[in-house]
């Protein structure tokens, strides 16, 4: 780590941060001080966001410290974040917007400071931006590459005190490369001038281009910290994948179908395959595999048998009917199977459930309990009964495994394969590549497209993390 | 301003465009200082109720008692203030920090705005009753003639109306604290993030709600002379058809005060429209229904083909 | 103590209370009168709201606000084609059912087709049904023919007629709800819409059929109360707006969706009768009726919402 002369501006010792038993961030030391431009990298799950919520003050820590150079708090001490979610009003303008985030602007006349404001900053930033802060135009009405800018300005503009550190997380997930340049160049010239940045990206050529030092995180865990003349592209890449004993077995090659779809982003999958979809979050697989489960199944219609069912993985939002009982959670999506005329038949439901919580090891004495009564591994458990139960062809797999246990895992992986030896067809999208490496076939999305398309052994974590990647020059 | 955004406003204004032309076009002799006063008469108290709603949707949520509330002031007006004006005055000003407070519970509690409002309805309704059992009352003869004051050239509905349309736009739209209670509506969570007490928002803005509701109540007893328990229970109804023909959207924080005032125009115009039809009366309430149909599906065009541009 | 822990219990607790609290006043005489009126006058309110019901379990944002409205002109062109001659009472009914069905088909086109939030669309409806049943009814009061008041007001087994309808719909809903496939549908997308579709739920056709089930019941409530009450009158709905959503909540129904409850409504429409009977046989005016109604919804409301938030 290379000395600093001047106090950091946050320091972080020891910081951690755990949710129930999962420890995103497993003590974390880090300084980040005046002149630093941080590059920070890691894989899904790596607890990125999680280091950002602490920094900002969006998450309190669970153990360790965060120190601030100015006052207590994030928000004195010049901490900015601007995140990939995007946290402008959409109703508001764009001066409005800063209004909002600005607190000694002028009470009567503050229109005019604001916007001069805006436009200085997003002058500085985008030159010849384009984007029309005068006539009061609703962020809404932007594109999403001018919201993004917008939203960048605002986290550099002064706002009444001064940007003292930003934090950028996948600030060009949505620009153009010339416009992705101006802020490397503004980034670089930011820190020139004393501030600090911590860049989140999945570009490594924007990482190597404007990183002073690169911290690479894994399992919650900081496993790398060099200036950036010292990392290699290959070495960073190295230094974010698992030392997994490779003992995966390889499978002999299996006997598959005809192709059964095949999609306008170009994802197929024959009978009995099972199809990864990897790459980083957010980068288009989740939208492909809801566009491709909604156009196959209807709101009006529902016939005895469906061509496809879903798995969901974040439970709360596309999963779990919450008051219902595990029973009833487990038996929606095939009721028509059993259905006389329009009743359930509840002897044949009962019987359908225990026989997939025997099969799938849900850790249960009675289904009748509420759904919420279980944990989430198992919750998890149940959603895949609820999809296996029906005997559609196509399975998609949204993501399923997030916060399940190793055990259950193994469970799954096997339920998995033996459906699939079945006949089924399974699309599947992971965050772990563990999971991916299950796969028959597996497709990387980068930027909503597909960048890879790998194969028995092709698929290694190497080839996906490549693949996610982007690993040209930022020119 | 781009095109898109001038659709807000401008489908407003054009609907009440040519609602007027058509009525003007019916019966000519409405085209005059005594014929627009007598189709906008009753257009104040239902514009200031307008804003009241407009306030609460702005936060995205929804009051349905303001109707009841409204006629609440109004029995209040024709009585406290008519007769012990310090006490009235008094009354009126809690009722505004009831409203806030309501605003705080919802947010503080989560609960949902349309039944709580809805049970509030009730209360309002049983007070109401309580202090004015049967119609009757006096309006104060100071409001009386506030109300019937006959300014030189532009009659004193549309005088207020203008004059409602921009004191609100002014606090709503141009002022900080507006700005930001948009923004409440927008992205709270955003907001709540800059640092903003939400739930004082929320409180400001079921506050003014009160306000603009009190305003409402006593410019009706001012154009009516009395008030009644059930004087204006269809404010709730107007007030929400106001809000939505003026541009405004249930959620988002996207609404427009000068919008709204024009919405209660239209419906208030749409009303006296009809009789000039000679189309039997029974029809009046449907016809604010049906443009109301008409305005959201022209919008929704409008906004499909701004979707595809 | 497995009953203390349903949600529509209390409701009928405090039917009971005030019952009781009622005759206590005539130390128990009246009490079979009280009764009588609590279930004939009850069965609207519990008609009405087993249909607001199942809109509100649809989950937040859905409401019908066009009740009182599709039951004034249902009930209004019901009378006008049986104009008071006898043996038509069925033709009425088939009226005032396909009248509240069309209203509610036309409600969810609204919803549907112009993606109104179900509260402005049932609201501008609810406008032109208002105008409608004011057209067709001219002022006048046409009376229902002699056997269907009869019906309206006798009784069968001791109970009225009316309440006998009322308490068959309730058990036809609960039975729906509990053990059709198209009842856990409904729950289903009244916890989580999205949920529910991605587990291969038709959600429109599930919120179709609900608005169009809430509008009939509205319809049937409307031809049953001017029976009832010898004639359609154009503020005849008018109370049922509140009154729907307020026995949905009292009732123990959750608000924000999926979590129905059929005895509670009836438990509810009961109590809300023999709250006002209470109070008016204590001399209370109708101002003080409609606070403690109103105070005791918002009450409830925030009980519902302490529970939530400590699970």
């Amino acid at each position: 780590m290379p000395d600093h002369e001047s106090r950091p501006i946050v320091a972080l010792a020891e910081a951690k941060k755990h949710f129930g038993p999962v420890r995103a961030l497993d003590g974390v030391t880090l300084s980040v001080a005046p002149g630093d431009c941080i590059g920070l990298v890691g894989h899904n799950g790596a607890g990125k966001s999680t280091l950002v919520n602490l920094i900002n003050g969006g998450l309190a820590p669970s153990g360790g410290t965060i120190r601030f150079d100015q006052g207590d708090d994030a928000l004195t001490a010049g901490v900015r974040s601007v995140f990939q979610e995007l946290s402008l009003c959409p109703n508001l303008s764009v001066a409005e917007n800063l209004r909002i985030s600005h607190s000694s602007l002028p009470r009567i006349g503050w229109r005019k400071p604001a916007r001069a404001e805006m436009l200085a900053s997003l002058d500085a930033i985008f030159p010849g931006h384009g984007i029309d802060v005068a006539g009061d135009v609703e962020i809404e009405r932007l594109t999403i590459a001018e919201r993004q800018m917008v939203e960048i300005a605002i986290g550099f503009a002064p706002r009444g005190s001064e940007a003292r550190l930003v934090i950028l997380d996948e600030p060009t997930s949505s620009l153009d490369a010339g416009i992705a340049d101006q802020l490397l160049a503004h980034v670089k010239r930011f820190c020139a001038a004393g501030g600090a940045v911590i860049f989140i990206s999945h570009m490594l050529g924007e990482v190597f281009e404007v990183a002073s030092r690169i911290v690479v995180l894994k399992d919650g865990r900081i496993v790398a910290e060099r200036a950036t003349q010292d990392f290699t592209r290959q070495g960073l890449i190295d230094a974010m994948g698992h030392m997994t004993s490779d003992d995966a077995s390889v499978e002999t090659a299996r006997q598959f179908g005809a192709e059964v779809l095949r999609t306008p982003e170009g994802l197929s999958a024959r009978q009995g395959e099972i199809v990864g979809l990897a790459g980083l979050a957010g980068h288009g697989q989740a939208a492909a595999l809801a566009r491709f489960y909604l156009a196959k199944t209807s709101t009006w219609r529902a016939s005895r048998t469906s061509d496809a069912v879903f798995v969901a993985g974040d439970r709360a939002r596309d999963g779990v009917l919450p008051l219902w009982s595990i029973l009833r959670n487990i038996s929606i999506a095939s009721l028509k199977l059993g259905a006389r005329a329009g009743l359930v038949d509840r002897s044949a439901e009962n019987e359908m459930a225990e026989g997939w919580k025997t099969r799938i090891g849900i850790r249960t004495d009675d289904l009748t309990r509420p759904i919420l009564s279980l944990s989430g591994g198992n919750q998890q458990k149940a959603l895949f009964a609820r999809a296996l139960a029906n005997p559609a062809p196509i399975v998609v797999m949204d993501d399923p495994m997030r916060g399940v246990d190793v055990g259950t895992k193994q469970d799954v992986y096997a339920m998995i394969r033996a459906e699939a030896a079945r006949g089924r067809t399974f699309l599947w999208y992971s965050t772990e590549t563990e999971e991916v490496c299950q796969c028959d076939r597996v497709f990387v999305f980068r930027n909503g497209e597909i960048s890879a398309e790998l194969t028995g052994t092709e698929i290694t974590e190497e080839n996906i993390l490549a693949a996610s990647f982007e690993m040209q020059e930022a020119s | 301003m781009t095109r898109l955004s001038r659709y807000r406003i401008l489908l407003p204004v054009l609907s009440l465009a040519i609602l007027l032309a058509a009525t003007f076009w019916m019966q000519p002799r409405a085209m005059s200082y005594f014929g627009l006063n007598l189709l906008f008469n009753l257009a104040v108290p239902i514009a200031l109720a307008t804003i009241a709603q407009m306030m609460i949707i702005m936060v995205n949520d929804i009051d349905l008692s303001l109707g009841a509330f409204v006629s609440l002031v109004a029995c209040v007006t024709a009585t406290f203030l008519h007769d012990t004006p310090l006490l009235g005055l008094a009354i009126l000003a809690a009722l505004i920090l009831t409203y806030a407070a309501l605003g705080a519970m919802i947010h503080a509690l989560d609960l949902p705005a349309i039944v709580v409002t809805l049970g509030m309805s009730f209360i309002w309704g049983g007070i109401a009753l309580f202090i004015l059992p049967s119609p009757g009352g006096a309006s104060p003869g100071w409001l009386r003639s506030l109300m019937t004051i006959k300014p030189p050239m532009i009659p004193m509905a549309i005088v207020a109306a203008i004059t409602i349309a921009a004191l609100t736009h002014l606090l709503i739209m141009r002022s900080g604290i507006g700005t930001v209670l948009r923004g409440v509506g927008g992205n709270a969570r955003s907001v709540a993030r800059a640092g903003w007490p939400v739930i004082r928002l929320k409180a400001l803005a079921y506050g003014l709600a009160g306000l603009f509701g009190v305003l409402a109540g006593m410019a009706l007893v001012g154009l009516t002379t009395s008030a009644d328990a059930n004087i204006a229970l269809r404010y709730t109804l107007l007030s929400i058809a106001g809000v939505i023909l003026g541009g405004g959207e249930f959620i988002g924080g996207k609404v427009s005060p000068v919008g709204a005032v024009i919405g209660a125009l239209t419906l208030t115009l749409a009303a006296s429209f009809l009789s000039f039809l000679r189309l039997s009366p029974d029809w009046q309430i449907g016809a604010q229904g049906a443009i109301l149909i008409l305005v959201l599906t022209a919008r929704l065009i409008f906004s499909r083909r701004g979707a595809e541009a | 103590m497995i009953l203390l822990r349903k949600p529509w219990i209390w409701s009928w607790a405090a039917a009971a209370l005030t019952f009781a609290l009622t005759i206590a006043l005539t130390s128990g005489r009246g009490g079979s009168e009280l009764a009588y009126a609590a279930l004939s006058f009850g069965a609207f309110a519990a008609i009405v709201g087993l249909g607001q019901m199942l809109v509100i379990t649809l989950g937040p944002g859905n409401v019908d606000l066009s009740i009182p409205a599709t039951m004034t002109l249902s009930a209004t062109l019901a009378l006008k084609v049986m104009a008071s001659e006898p043996g038509t009472a069925f033709l009425g009914l088939v009226i005032a059912l396909a009248v509240g069905f069309g209203a509610g088909l036309a409600n969810f086109a609204l919803i549907f087709l112009l993606r109104l939030p179900p509260i402005i669309a049932t609201l501008a409806a609810s406008l032109i049904y208002q105008s409608l049943a004011i057209w067709s009814n001219r002022g006048l009061r046409i009376k229902p023919p002699e056997p269907l008041a009869d019906f309206a007001t006798g009784r069968f087994l001791g109970l009225p007629n009316v309440a006998w309808v009322g308490l068959t719909l309730a058990v036809a809903v609960w039975i729906i709800l509990e053990r059709s496939v198209w009842g856990r549908w409904l729950l289903a997308t009244g916890q989580n819409m999205r949920a529910a579709r991605l587990a291969g739920v038709p959600v429109e056709r599930v919120r179709a059929t609900t608005y169009v089930t809430v509008a009939t019941f509205a319809g049937l409530a409307g031809y049953l109360l001017a029976s009832f009450s010898g004639g359609a009158a154009l503020n005849m709905g008018a109370e049922y707006l509140l009154m729907s959503i307020a026995v949905v909540v009292i009732g123990g129904s959750s608000i924000a969706g999926g979590d129905s409850n059929v005895p509670g409504v009836w438990g509810a429409a009961l109590f809300m009768f023999l709250v006002v009977s209470m109070l008016n046989s204590y001399g209370a005016g109708a101002g003080v009726r409609n606070v403690l109604t109103g105070t005791i919804v918002i009450a409830i409301v925030i009980a519902a919402s302490t529970r939530r938030l400590r699970p």
